[in-house]
């Protein structure tokens, strides 16, 4: 879950001279020198890890052709490529967990150990994953210490003592006294990376280790990074986001089809080159969508609604047609939004309305049968059934429509399943096949499918885009850009600047007040200044093609959006949570 | 995670060149993989003694297995949604005490009751007694959050103390005639608790399988924050899934009553055990989310036939205890491998 980042006190290793503090810059899509840069070790040392000609092949699929990876000592290496194309299977071979067909591996010049001498394995290179590897409630000591506790009694003093001398080491703020449950995302993240250090790897592969984090989260994991690369240890980086790729790497390798395609700096690619290496076709612009003719009726009403502790009084209004973006990081109440939009939260006040009719708050069925489809923000944790078929997925919301009296038929459920499986080009081998089977693309498009199984006349979709690539990102937005065009309307909760770039107009919210609307054709800088409570730099009363750009656009009849907060409104007299900060409570309060 | 998401990411790159003849997976005969065993226990009893292969003798198996049966059809529904009642195995004799206390004549040289309700009201009453406790179990884990583990634990301690309370203690005999109707009649040659039973299972294996709140079980056990966002009423749901599994744990009371004509005091007691080992033998999943009746209904005859065999084989009563637990070990054993995948 995001929003769990430290308290703000706690930290004091970021803001170094490598790059901005989470608190002085604009986020980290926006504005990052890239000249912070360290460059690579001694070109002469051995690579901190070599491999060659790695094949590997799962039963009909060869999951890997003839791969080829040098990652130098002190090198930010990215790997990309889209699901399937055979970075996991590439990390597996080179953290020992998979072995290849053939191939060779190496670490700083000596030979790979032995497969399946995790010990040795883990001595070389550790492998961060999205999902924690930590023992939530031991203390960071004793994970620092997991599976190498001394023989006999444990002096957990000694033992705390050394945890704290480790972490020093590798300027990681962290008591190790706390329980890792206690700790923000990136802070276990660096636990981990101290533990694979501790037992003497110099080379760690990060697999997307920004996916749960917000802004200022990855700012403190990318200002650790680099000190570390500028102690010679080697990174391994598997990330969706291309920008953090420029933000963060020297080099790139680009995997397609189970081939390396490319590998080159960073420094000289631009992200059209990356994408076309990536998909292996050149990428539509992803410019501003063309405002399309005159939105229609109004669908989705808000007013004055407000959750205690989330976001303040709200009005939105949303008309056929259109798609409004609702961009706020995490503990904006952004996410609180639309899950009371759903039904998911009772709200303290206000009421909803789709169609001018009201909607029961507080209650999913009430809010499906009112026609709000909703995608979850997190689609393992709320979104799949994990042990069932897509069909059962996918089928999920429609029970009543698939059989007389309460009775669902096998035949009309698969029926159903495969006509959404077409719609939305599912890539599973049928209905029947079960959902953890299929990439997190195609994931992800049978949540979507589920939501719009209902043929919903409001879908509200939370990061729909998270941890897809960037193929898949540009399928599932056609998706919802579809649902608007025919004539329902969609409201997309995100702070991804890609996901709001298909939308008629974007609504900022920050600490649960909306603080500004932005018509297509906003720039990166100034939303995200927004979406982060700062002015907008040079507070831009035109944008570039002449439409206003802040404050003034609220389309033809459309909300009574109070203007921005103001460009300098510090956060003080914050009516929504005085004592509470929403961002420390929002996505923990059930 | 990379380990796991290897093989899928594989499968990933060539997904529509996957033959359809591959779409039949191995899952889908798990349910079936305790057939063999069944008839290889068979084939041991005809082996070990004649008497095996006899009707009376699988007759009285049958029977045997149908408490049992209806105690794991309940507890399979609960672990379905992903929750667990220990409490069943008191359930099963508390509710028909509470009843009989109810309707049993105030004077009698045995056990004397209330006698507030007609006689004909017992059947009614035990099986509302049963919904009863069920409901008090979703109070205590739906409402108040409490440990669903521990506080079913406490249910099954608490109304077992109850029923002894209530019965002092003895067994509960000279019971109505329409209370021990269904557990001792026969229809068509076979008892009507067998039949029963069969139709029992039958419905809920139909309600799982074709109805859309069945279908919402599986989703509730399997992730119960996403069936949430998908309009389901979870707690609704699983409430009226711990009131069903007491209201057929205490069903099951009834035909036990109607069997044997008296309720002993020790009714039930120590049958989670079995109603547990049964259901996980059976391939339904602890965790929620997995697993099918039919699969249950097969564990609980896979665990009275190897008590059956045992029997005829003559082992030592002193012994049987243990032989029962180690059994059931290696029945545990043998259905995590045929069913392949992991047990949970």
């Amino acid at each position: 879950m995001r929003g769990r980042g430290g308290p703000p006190g706690e930290r004091t290793t970021s803001g170094g001279p490598s790059g901005p503090g989470p608190d002085d810059g604009a986020g980290p899509h926006a504005g990052r020198p890239p000249g912070a840069r360290t460059g690579p070790g001694n070109p002469g040392a051995p690579p901190a890890l070599h491999a060659e000609g790695i094949r590997k092949r799962f039963g009909p699929t060869l999951a890997l052709d003839g791969v080829r990876l040098t990652v130098r000592p002190g090198e930010a290496h990215a790997l990309v490529g889209r699901n399937g194309a055979g970075k996991s299977t590439l990390v597996s071979v080179l953290t020992g967990l998979v072995r290849p067909d053939t191939g060779t591996v190496s670490f700083a010049g000596r030979a790979a150990p032995r497969f399946g001498d995790a010990a040795a394995w883990q001595r070389r290179v550790a492998c961060v994953h999205q999902r924690s590897m930590t023992v939530p409630d031991l203390t960071v000591a004793e994970n620092l210490h997991l599976g190498h506790l001394p023989r006999g009694r444990i002096r957990w003093q000694a033992l705390r003592a050394r945890a704290r001398e480790v972490l020093a080491e590798y300027g990681v703020d962290v008591d190790p006294a706390a329980r890792i449950r206690e700790l923000g995302v990136e802070q276990r993240q660096f636990v981990e990376i101290a533990r694979a250090l501790t037992h003497g790897a110099r080379l760690i592969v990060l697999d997307e280790p920004t996916a749960r984090l917000d802004a200022a989260g990855i700012d403190r994991l990318f200002t650790e990074l680099r000190a570390l690369r500028a102690r010679g240890v080697a990174f391994l980086f598997i990330s969706h986001h291309l920008q953090e790729v420029h933000e963060l790497c020297d080099t790139v390798t680009v995997l397609r089809d189970a081939r390396r395609v490319l590998t080159a700096p960073v420094a000289g690619l631009s992200r059209d080159a990356l994408v076309e290496a990536m998909t292996g076709e050149r990428p539509g612009t992803a410019a501003h969508r063309p405002p399309s003719g005159p939105p229609g009726p109004e669908v989705l009403r808000t007013e004055r609604l407000a959750l205690d502790g989330h976001f303040a009084p709200a009005d939105l209004a949303v008309r056929a047609g259109e798609v409004v973006g609702l961009a706020g990081a995490a503990g904006s109440g952004a996410t609180a939004l639309a899950e009371t939009l759903a039904g998911l939260r009772a709200p303290g006040g206000g009421r909803i309305t789709v169609g001018g009719r009201p909607v029961r708050a507080g209650s999913v069925p009430h809010a499906l049968a009112a026609g709000i489809g909703y995608v979850p923000e997190d689609r393992h944790r709320e979104g799949l059934i994990a042990t069932r078929s897509v069909a059962e997925n996918v089928t999920l919301t429609v029970g009543d429509q698939l059989g007389p009296g309460g009775t669902v038929l096998p035949s009309r459920a698969r029926e159903f399943a495969r006509r959404m499986i077409t719609a939305l080009d599912i890539k599973a081998a049928g209905p029947a096949a079960p959902v953890t089977g299929l990439s997190g693309g195609n994931q992800q498009k049978v949540v979507i499918a589920r939501a719009l199984a209902r043929e919903p006349r409001v879908l509200v979709a939370v990061r729909p885009t998270n941890g897809v690539d960037i193929k898949s990102k540009e399928a599932l937005l056609g998706t919802v850009r579809r649902v608007a065009d025919a004539g329902a309307c969609a409201l997309i909760v995100s702070d991804e600047l890609d996901d709001l770039r298909i939308c008629d107009r974007v609504l900022t919210l920050f600490r649960g007040r909306v603080t500004g609307e932005f018509a297509a054709g906003w720039r990166d800088g100034e939303l995200v200044a927004a979406m982060e409570g700062m002015a907008p730099p040079g507070a831009a009363v035109e944008a570039p093609g002449g439409r206003p750009a802040h404050g003034a656009a609220a389309p033809p009849a459309g909300p009574p959006v109070r203007p921005a907060a103001g460009p300098a409104a510090p956060p003080v007299g914050d009516p929504v949570a005085p004592a509470a900060r929403p961002d420390a409570t929002e996505g923990t309060a059930p | 995670m990379t380990e796991t998401a290897a093989p899928p990411d594989a499968g990933a790159t060539t997904p529509s060149s996957a033959p359809r003849a591959r779409t039949v997976r191995p899952g889908r005969w798990r349910d079936f993989s305790l057939v063999p065993v069944i008839l290889v226990l068979g084939v041991i009893g005809f082996i070990v003694s004649p008497a095996f292969l006899t009707r009376d003798n699988l007759v009285g198996v049958v029977q045997q297995s149908t408490e049992l049966g209806l105690l794991v059809l309940g507890e399979a529904l609960i672990l379905i949604s992903g929750r667990m009642d220990l409490s069943l195995e008191s359930t099963i004799g508390l509710a028909p005490v509470v009843a009989l206390w109810l309707v049993m004549p105030a004077h009698g040289d045995r056990f004397t009751g209330l006698e507030l309700l007609p006689a004909w009201t017992a059947v009614p009453l035990c099986l509302a007694v049963g919904a009863a406790i069920g409901t008090v179990n979703g109070f205590l884990i739906l409402t108040l959050r409490v440990n669903g583990f521990i506080a079913t634990l406490g249910m099954l301690t608490a109304l077992r103390g109850l029923q002894v309370g209530l019965s002092e203690g003895r067994s509960i005999g000279d019971v109505p005639p329409s209370f021990a109707y269904l557990g001792g009649a026969t229809w068509l040659g076979v008892p009507a608790a067998v039949w029963i039973c069969l139709a029992l299972f039958a419905a809920g294996g139909a309600a799982l399988g074709y109805l859309r709140h069945g279908r919402a079980l599986y989703a509730v056990g399997g992730n119960p924050e996403a069936a949430r966002a998908a309009g389901i009423r979870v707690d609704r749901l699983t409430w009226i899934v711990l009131a069903v599994g007491g209201l057929l744990a205490a069903f099951a009371g009834i035909l036990y009553t109607g069997h044997y004509g008296a309720v002993s005091a020790s009714q039930g007691n120590g049958w989670i055990f079995q109603v547990f080992a049964a259901a996980v033998i059976g391939g339904i999943s602890l965790k929620g989310g997995r697993g099918t009746l039919f699969g249950a209904l097969t564990g609980v005859l896979t665990l009275q036939l190897v008590i059956n065999v045992m029997t005829l084989a003559g082992v030592p009563p002193l012994w049987t205890q243990f032989l029962n637990g180690a059994i059931i070990i290696v029945a545990l054993v043998i259905s995590r491998f045929a069913g392949g995948g992991k047990q949970d």
